[in-house]
């Protein structure tokens, strides 16, 4: 589904990743973990297209498309999701019309018909549902005045609504507590553990993957994967931390 | 109001960023009364989006207790010089919601002076524009409060977002106060999209025109929120948005 063939990319001139390989097929959930500056975020912010970072070098296919000749809205509508550490607060654009544009921007972008009112409303219920968020949140400007774990959750309900092929979670996990830690697992479980779907997780600790099983684990280090290993590497990890395990 | 007599000069202070070429083409301009009777309140909503250039000039005035709420789309495709002169009474209400959209060369004004000439009045004022192209839009608001007029309650929120570097936004919030009791409030702020949020819009599937066709349709959203022709204003703005972005 996704092969990322040496890729390099700079962050304002300077270089981040430094040669990144990673293969992932369908049905596979991945996790990267890594220390702080080990270029994490660089890596789902080149993917998504962000301006500002530059790829160098290297390559990235997606379903036999090349991603990185893809603008942003593009990758959203070949089934490309990128879940913020750092949800963007949107004053004055209500979730559900921003979502609704931006879901029959991607259908017509597909050659599907959009939905109608009831129809992406009663869609969106249901996600805002299963990540138990109040419909009313749904409503409100994105992301302005949520409590982090409320952005978070709210993110997880973009996904669930856009259905996504692929999604690249960064730091989905953090600023949750431990409940919110379990609805957003189960979340992610539901909307992505499919056959035809895969997932990235990045993130710093296990506690996600408790819930979310990986079924690989690489570690980012220096922008370049160090290490795969299967599940038991994060637990390793977690117990000896990236300098010991990394070397 | 002086101004009508002869063609002004860039030195009027009224008239410091005019288009003078555009304005000799409408020269004099016609002084439209508005007149709201004690007690009454009522609504005005003026559309400029034509092809000729526009200049307007309103003398309104509210009585003791009466109420006008007016809101104004200036978007015309060259010249659209609005010019608003009010006078409020002894706990009149005055409200200005107006969205100034343009491109190209376009040349727009929104001209105010609210005289608080009575004690207990108020006045809200909230002016958004939008400049893309060589556009320039301009806010000169002068909010007077005569000797005596207390209790006096003031608010200007004027705000312009820059489409391109080339656009040019002026703004001029202005207070004349000789009074002792008054609440006086402006605040103004020039521009541009913010690039963190346009991404994000674009990453969930919005291609570049329509993500900032939605954040400016926010942007002026409160010009005319609460106004009785909100969503006529609204549509008309946001089929404008979608040729400027």
């Amino acid at each position: 589904m996704l092969t990322i063939d040496n890729l390099q990319a700079t962050v304002a001139d300077k270089p981040i990743l430094k040669g990144l390989s990673l293969s992932m097929n369908a049905g596979e959930v991945h996790a990267i973990m890594g220390p702080n500056g080990a270029g994490k975020s660089t890596l789902g912010y080149t993917l998504g297209g962000r301006p500002g970072y530059e790829v160098t070098g290297g390559s990235v296919t997606f379903d036999g498309q090349d991603l990185l000749a893809l603008e942003p809205h593009e990758r959203a509508a070949a089934g490309l999701f990128l879940g913020f550490q750092y949800p963007v607060e949107i004053p004055g654009v209500s979730n559900v019309q921003f979502l609704r544009e931006a879901l029959n921007a991607q259908r017509k972008a597909r050659g599907e018909e959009p939905l109608s009112g009831g129809e992406f409303l009663k869609l969106a219920r249901e996600k805002a549902a299963l990540l138990r968020l109040d419909m009313d949140m749904l409503k409100r400007p994105v992301n302005v005045g949520f409590s982090g774990g409320e952005k978070k959750r709210a993110e997880m309900v973009q996904m669930g609504i856009l259905d996504p092929k692929f999604a690249i979670l960064d730091e989905t996990d953090s600023g949750l507590d431990i409940d919110a830690l379990r609805i957003v697992g189960d979340g992610i479980n539901a909307i992505m553990r499919k056959p035809d779907k895969a997932v990235l997780l990045i993130t710093h600790y296990q506690r996600l993957l408790d819930y979310v099983k990986p079924d690989f684990v690489h570690v980012l280090a220096g922008g370049r994967i160090v290490k795969t290993g299967g599940p038991e590497l994060a637990l390793q990890l977690e117990e000896q931390g990236y300098e010991a395990v990394a070397a | 109001m002086s101004e009508l007599a002869s063609l002004p000069t860039r030195k009027a202070e009224a008239f410091r960023y005019t288009d003078l070429d555009a304005l000799a083409r409408v020269w004099p301009v016609a002084c439209e009364e508005i007149i709201v009777p004690s007690g009454q309140s009522t609504s005005v909503s003026i559309v400029e989006e034509g092809q000729q250039a526009v200049a307007r000039h309103l003398v309104i005035e509210i009585e003791a207790g009466a109420a006008l709420d007016l809101r104004i789309l200036n978007a015309g495709n060259t010249f659209g010089r609005i010019a608003i002169y009010v006078t409020l009474g002894e706990g009149a209400d005055f409200t200005l919601g107006a969205a100034q959209l343009g491109q190209g060369g376009q040349v727009l004004e929104i001209v105010t002076e609210v005289a608080h000439d009575a004690p207990h009045a108020t006045s809200r004022q909230v002016v958004r524009s939008v400049l893309g192209g060589h556009a320039t839009g301009t806010y000169l608001g002068k909010i007077a409060v005569a000797r005596g007029s207390d209790g006096t309650d003031a608010a200007q929120s004027v705000r312009a977002m820059l489409l391109d570097r080339t656009a040019t936004a002026n703004a001029r919030p202005e207070l004349e106060i000789y009074a002792d009791d008054v609440k006086c409030a402006h605040g103004c702020a020039v521009g541009e999209l913010d690039a963190q949020g346009l991404f994000y819009l674009q990453s969930r599937g919005l291609p570049p025109p329509e993500a900032k066709r939605l954040m400016l349709q926010a942007f002026i959203a409160e010009a005319f929120a609460g106004a009785p022709q909100e969503e006529e204003l609204q549509a008309k703005a946001l089929a404008r948005l979608g040729e400027l972005v």
